[in-house]
Parts: structure tokens; sequence; C-alpha cells
């Protein structure tokens, strides 16, 4: 095993903090519920499963889940983490209370997206994957979305900006709070 | 809610749900209660899309309301609302239509609804400002057969979309569903493949390749343990085809599944599909629960010895993934990296076990094609692609969204017939298919049949099917480099030629639109390419400098504009170009009063100017503006 027990002891302990546990907890049920065997040949099919809900329950992946996943798994460290280099969709770094989602595919990027990305970038200061200072928020670029015919789009938890111009942008980035409050 | 152990319940339960479809299908046997209905207007449906494109613009909030009012006002025994898929006109969404009229509503909003359940339903009179205006003639289309977008096309594979409500397997029975699987099931699996085989059909994912052949290898396998895959990892950037079919008719890919699943002897089926699509996601995990719940699925399917299951995969955001050695890596829980063929997947897929991956568009043909026979397939479309595909038209088009039309159709007919022109009257520079593998074609070449071949000749090539129409504001070295910034990204970085070519490209497409590029830049690019394309192990590399060797092939004048004379005439590369206003200023004030950076200097009715220091080239004065004053010089 590539992990030492003592490491995965040794967080645990540090997570004093409820709600940090609580997440653990929660994790934790949701890996047994898929009555992984240790000596299961087919146990690493669950993997990127087991990661969706990881980072649906913490937000990002930093490394202290991941050896717990690992953990858990009966896999190395290095080929949790090898999974979660490869994957857009995975994060080992936290996003910012608002996450605005900018689509860059091919149908918004004609229409003009990447100026609607630069005009975020100039409001927030903050480029794409990147979270604001106070971190409040965060930019991300999507890659198609599939709301073509609306395109440019924007989108922000559940809300959908269509056809948005870089007049929008800023009263999107003020209805952030209010959606975040929703 | 009845099982469907047998053929004989199937039927019975296709008898019986015969009325549920009454009002929105040509159905025979209901014909004359349908009469009755509509002269008597007592039963009325109306059809909310619930498509991702229409849910963005809040049709589930339509959808909810519109269902209260109707309860409210004690009507809902006469009519129904119901959620449906794409209707494939997104670039107007929300659509709503009214069936048995078949009226057409576009661009509905949450605050029409109580003005349309009293007015329109109610009271009868026409809301003319909901339905669709002609581009041309400005005249309104209360129907949808009358709507250009829709004469031309054909519909196959999105025969149901649209039609059934994607979340009730009773309305799917209803038409025919599970009938080809059941007349499947009474035929040895090497009939099966004969059909498919015979139909010609080819796989939709891109690369084209006969389906039939692919469960022939697959099924002469030796084993017991075989897996299906449906490939629904669309990550074309542009492309929602896949995603609209499983939101709108997962079960006709289900069924197809168990087809396919029968045909080559695999009781295993795998869906591997995107994580960005929760919607897709939701739907497939109803209907695969409800299959479990009727029997469907599971062991001993219709009375026969046949057992199958399903199981939902997801991605996490790998284009790379889409190539079928990578998808099963990744349903394996590794890095998506693709492996050598041989071995096919056919031979040693999934867990080393035989496995045919087929993609969603390719299983939503199946069905019909079991049922109507290969001949009726085969006669559709061209000599050596047979059928009709789905393209998600979009970009620069007037009326973009999903629409299916027969093989062989030209591009002019898809983009002037069905899509309605280009948007504010621009010119037609380019049409993109094919996604990041595939190329441009230029404005000349519209009147070519669409087909595998003819698309592969002008160096693009067929791809999952997304379709964007490029006009002449865009620069093709920018879209170019959009696309090789997209692979470079994706890479997954097990071969060097795409892991460093893919690298190399952008950086000299970038020298390029900003104005630094060395003399022998588009030679460099053409060798670049070359190498990339023949030492790479993947579909992905190898089709990676397709976009910069299309539009380099058809363009070369831009480039060549960008590298000597330092000009982007379509105005995007900042560094090559400047806003000017010429004598068509009325002196209006609208750039003056628009320009965020103050750059316009201008009094009422005298001609502005632009003062370049302060210009951004945000592009605000030249949207702006009505009188094509502002130029791009």
């Amino acid at each position: 095993m590539g992990v030492a027990l003592d490491d995965l002891q040794l967080t645990q302990k540090e997570c004093h903090n409820e709600l940090l546990e609580q997440m653990y907890n929660k994790l934790d049920d949701f890996i047994s519920s898929l009555g992984i065997q240790k000596r299961d040949p087919f146990r690493k099919g669950h993997l990127i499963q087991v990661l969706h809900k990881a980072q649906e329950i913490f937000g990002y992946l930093p490394e202290e889940v991941q050896i717990f996943v690992a953990k858990k798994m009966n896999l190395h460290l290095s080929e949790v983490a090898g999974v979660i280099s490869f994957y857009n969709f995975f994060t080992t770094t936290p996003k910012g209370k608002h996450q605005i989602h900018i689509c860059l595919g091919t149908a918004c990027f004609v229409k003009g997206a990447q100026r609607i990305l630069e005009e975020f970038t100039e409001q927030l200061g903050i480029g794409p994957q990147e979270v604001t200072e106070d971190k409040e928020y965060s930019i991300d670029i999507v890659r198609c979305v599939g709301a073509c015919g609306l395109a440019p789009v924007v989108t922000v938890r559940d809300r959908v900006y269509a056809k948005v111009t870089t007049g929008d942008v800023e009263k999107i980035i003020k209805e952030c709070k209010e959606i975040s409050s929703e | 809610m009845k099982k469907i152990k047998t053929k004989e319940d199937l039927f019975q339960l296709y008898e019986r749900n015969k009325t549920l479809l009454a009002l929105r299908t040509a159905d025979e046997r209901v014909k004359e209660d349908v009469e009755k209905a509509k002269k008597n207007k007592t039963q009325r449906e109306i059809l909310v899309c619930g498509d991702t494109g229409c849910a963005s613009a809040k049709s589930k909030v339509i959808f909810n309301y519109l269902k209260k009012e109707i309860e409210n006002r004690g009507l809902d025994d006469k009519i129904k609302v119901i959620q449906t898929g794409c209707f494939g006109l997104c670039e107007k969404g929300p659509v709503l239509m009214s069936f048995p009229e078949e009226n057409f509503y576009v661009e509905f909003k949450p605050e029409y609804i109580k003005n349309f359940v009293e007015e329109h339903l109610i009271n009868g009179k026409d809301l003319d400002r909901l339905y669709y205006t002609d581009p041309i003639t400005k005249r309104k289309i209360p129907k949808r057969s009358e709507i250009p977008f829709y004469k031309k096309q054909f519909k196959i594979a999105l025969r149901n979309v649209g039609v059934i409500d994607p979340s009730q397997l009773d309305e799917y029975i209803a038409v025919k569903g599970y009938q080809a699987l059941a007349k499947c099931l009474s035929m040895s699996p090497m009939d099966v493949i004969n059909i498919i085989k015979k139909s010609g059909l080819r796989g939709r994912g891109g690369g084209g390749f006969p389906t039939g052949i692919k469960w022939e290898v697959c099924n002469k396998m030796p084993g017991d343990d075989k897996f299906i895959i449906c490939n629904a990892d669309e990550g074309d950037p542009g492309a929602f085809m896949d995603r609209s079919i499983l939101e709108g008719d997962p079960f006709s890919v289900l069924e197809a599944m168990a087809i396919g699943g029968y045909a080559i002897g695999a009781n295993k089926g795998v869906i591997y599909i995107r994580a960005e699509y929760p919607s897709a996601i939701t739907r497939l995990q109803v209907a695969i629960k409800q299959l479990r719940e009727r029997e469907l699925l599971g062991k001993n399917i219709l009375g026969n010895d046949f057992s199958f299951d399903i199981e939902l995969k997801y991605g996490a955001g790998a284009f790379v993934c889409g190539e079928e050695t990578a998808l099963i890596a990744s349903v394996q829980g590794r890095r998506g990296e693709p492996t050598t063929k041989p071995p096919f997947p056919a031979e040693k897929g999934l867990w080393e076990k035989p496995t045919v991956v087929n993609n969603v568009e390719t299983f939503a043909n199946i069905p019909p094609i079991i049922l109507n026979g290969p001949e009726w397939f085969a006669s559709i479309g061209t000599e050596k692609s047979k059928g009709t595909k789905v393209f998600a038209l979009a970009g620069k088009i007037n009326y973009g969204g999903l629409i299916e039309v027969p093989m062989g159709t030209t591009l002019r007919e898809i983009i002037y017939d069905i899509g309605g022109g280009l948007k504010n009257g621009k010119q037609l520079k380019a049409v993109q298919t094919g996604g990041p593998s595939g190329g441009c074609i230029p404005a000349e070449y519209i009147d070519t049949p669409i087909t595998y071949e003819s698309l592969t000749e002008s160096g693009s090539m067929m791809g999952s099917g997304g379709m964007i129409v490029i006009d002449e504001d865009n620069c093709m070295v920018d879209v170019a480099k959009y696309y090789l910034e997209f692979t470079t990204h994706e890479s997954c970085g097990k071969c060097a030629p795409c892991r460093i070519g893919t690298k190399r490209m952008p950086e000299i497409l970038t020298q390029i639109t900003e104005g630094y590029a060395e003399d022998d830049a588009i030679e460099k690019l053409e060798n670049l390419g070359k190498v990339i394309k023949n030492a790479s192990l993947c579909g992905l590399g190898q089709t990676a400098p397709n976009p910069v060797l299309s539009t380099i092939r058809f363009f070369r004048n831009e480039y060549e504009n960008h590298i000597k004379n330092k000009k982007c005439k379509a105005g995007v590369c900042k560094n090559l170009f400047i806003y000017r206003i010429n004598d068509n200023c009325t002196g209006c004030l609208v750039c003056f009063k628009n320009c965020p950076a103050g750059a316009i200097i201008g009094a009422p009715r005298q001609k502005h100017i632009i003062n370049f220091e302060k210009c951004t080239k945000c592009g605000i004065c030249f949207m702006k503006c009505r009188f094509n004053a502002i130029e791009v010089v």
C-alpha cells in the first residue's frame, strides 16, 4: 500500500471540525454502499463514481480526501491522484462561493464568448480557473452545455444566462449573491 | 403497474395504450376518435419542450405554472400538459405545441400563461405574437408542418423526440416500443446482425464504421462474457445530438442496446455518459428503473432465456474518452488513455472481454431498421451513406437547433432552407463540421451533398454532427486556433507527436494572430500537421491538425494577410486592425454613448471620430451602429 495508515489517522484526528467529520462519514457511507471487496479486481471501476461523490460532498478533492478514498478502496494514492489529474471535472483547489461558468463551446465562441470572458476577467480581476482573493467568485470555462441555440451562454448554479453581451456582465456578477441565497 | 413478462403482454399493452398518443401521432387505429375530438374540442394536449436548451430558457417554470393554471380552472380532465424532448427549433425556445391543432408557439414566457389559457385555450382566439414568423415574408405561421425549418427534415433517430413523454414507458410502448426487441428474440442473433449489415447502417459517432460488421466480429468471438457499451460521451463543443436523443427518447436507446446485446451475446450493457449532462442522466435513471420494474431489463426478457441489464457510468470531462479504447479505460476507472488497435474492442475490450461500443444515435436507428426492414433504411440516403444524420445546427444562423436530414442533403439546403439563412443578412464564409477533428468547408462548396466520403474529401469529416455556421465576421485563423487550443488541453499526452505538436501549433497560430509570425509559419504548420496525423495512435491525434490544415487549404490568403500584411480583415485579431468611422456616419451619438472606454469623440449630427489610443477594440460601436459607419481596417 502506498498510503501509510498513520497518515490517515492523523488527518482524521485533525478534523475536530464536526462538519468535516460529517462529510467524511457521508463519503464513507457511500463507498460502503457500493459493496466493494478489498481484493475485487473490478473495484477500480467504481473509482470515478466515488470521486464524483467526494467532490460533490467536499467541493474539491484535497490530498486528505484522496488518501481517504485510496485507503477505503484499497488502491494506491498514485492511482487515485492520477485519475484526478487526468479529468477536467475534478479539481484539487477550492472554488469561490459563486462559481461563474462561461461556455466556450464552438457556437458560443463564434458568437463572441471570448469577449464575455475578457469582460469577466476585467471586472473580477481573475482569469479562468482562478478564485478572487476574498474567495467570493471563481471563473470556470466549460466546453458546451448543449444550449447552443442560446449562445453565448453563462451559467451560475442552475441559472442560465442566454445570449449574453458584455453589457450583461456587471448584472450577472451582482445577481450571483441572490442566486446563491436561493 | 403490470409487468411485461411475455410477447403477448407487450402487444396487449400496445393495444391498450393506443389512445395515449392519439392526438399526437397519426395512428390509424384511433383515427375516428381523433376526428371526433378535433370537432368537439373535447381533448387537448399541450406539449412543453423540456430539453436542456429550452429548460435554460425557463421551460420548466412554464410547464409547472401552466399545469397549475389549468388545474386551478378545473380544466385538467380536458387539457393535458406534457413535458417532452426537443422540438428542434432551439433558437426560438422555449417552444410549446398544442394538439390536435399542431399549433407551434415560440419564445414563450411565463408571464404569457394567464393570457394563453384564457384567450387562446378557452376562448379560441389566435395569439399571433406567439407564432413563428417567417424571416423573409414576415408572415406568421401557426402550424409546425408549414414551417420551413421542418419541411426538408426526415426523422428516424429523432422519431419520438418531442413527441412522447420520455419519462413514461407506456408512451414508448404505444409507439411500437420494444416490438423490435420482441421480433429479434424470435430470430437467431446472426439473423439480427444480417439485417443490420444489409441496412448499411454506419457508426454515427464519427468514424462511420459499419455497425453490422462490428457486431459480427464480436458475435464470432468465443466466450460468454461480453459487453455492449453506449458511447454518450459527447465531448464535441457545439454538438448536442446525443444529449437530445437521451433526454427525449431514452427508451429507444435502451431497447437498441438490448437488441445489440442479444446479437453479440452480451448480457451486460454500459452507458458511458458525460457528467455535464445531468438532465440526460436523470432521464436514463428513470427509464432504467421503469424497465427493471416491468421486467424489460433483467432475467428472461419477454419470456425468452435472454437476460440483460444496463449500468450507467459517468465521464469526468475528457474529450479523448469519446475514443473507444480510452472510453473503456475510463469505465475501468483508469486515466482515459487510448490503447493500440488491434486488438479491437470487439476482440478484447472491457475487462479484456469482447466489447462493442456504439454511439447513441447509431443505437437510436436500430429499432426502426428492425421493424421496417433493412431495405426501407437502405432506400434512404446515398449509395454508401445510408439513412439520415442528426445535426446540431448552430453559429451565425437564423434558426439553429436540432435537425435530421437524409444523407446526401446539401449544405445549402440545410443552411438556407432549414436554417433560414445567416443572421443579419451576413455573408456565409464557411461551415465547420466534425468539431475539433473536422474542418471548415468554404462557402463555394455548399452544394456538395453530405455523405461520409464527401466531407472527408473536403478535408473535414462527418464527426458526431456538430455544424457551426461561420460568417464574414469570423477570422479563420482564430477559429483554427480555437480548435487547436481545445486539443492541446484534451490531448492525453501518451504520444509525443500529439502532445508536443498540439502545443506548438497553437503557439504558431498565436504568433500569426498577434502579428509577429515568421514568414514560413504556414509551411511549419503544414509540416507539423502531417507529422501529428501520421504518428499519433488514436483518432484524436490523427485528426487534431484538421481544423488548421483545412483552413490553410481554403483560406490561405487570410493566413497570408495576417502574416505579411499584418491585417485581420474580419476584425477579430486585436493587434491587426483598427476601427474607423466612415462617411455613413449620421452623428446619431449611439456609439458615443455606448463606448465603455470613452474613445469616441462626437457631437450631434456631426461625423464622429475614434481615438485610437483609447479604443480597446471591444466592438460595441461596431455592433450598435445602424448605418454601417464603423469599419474594420
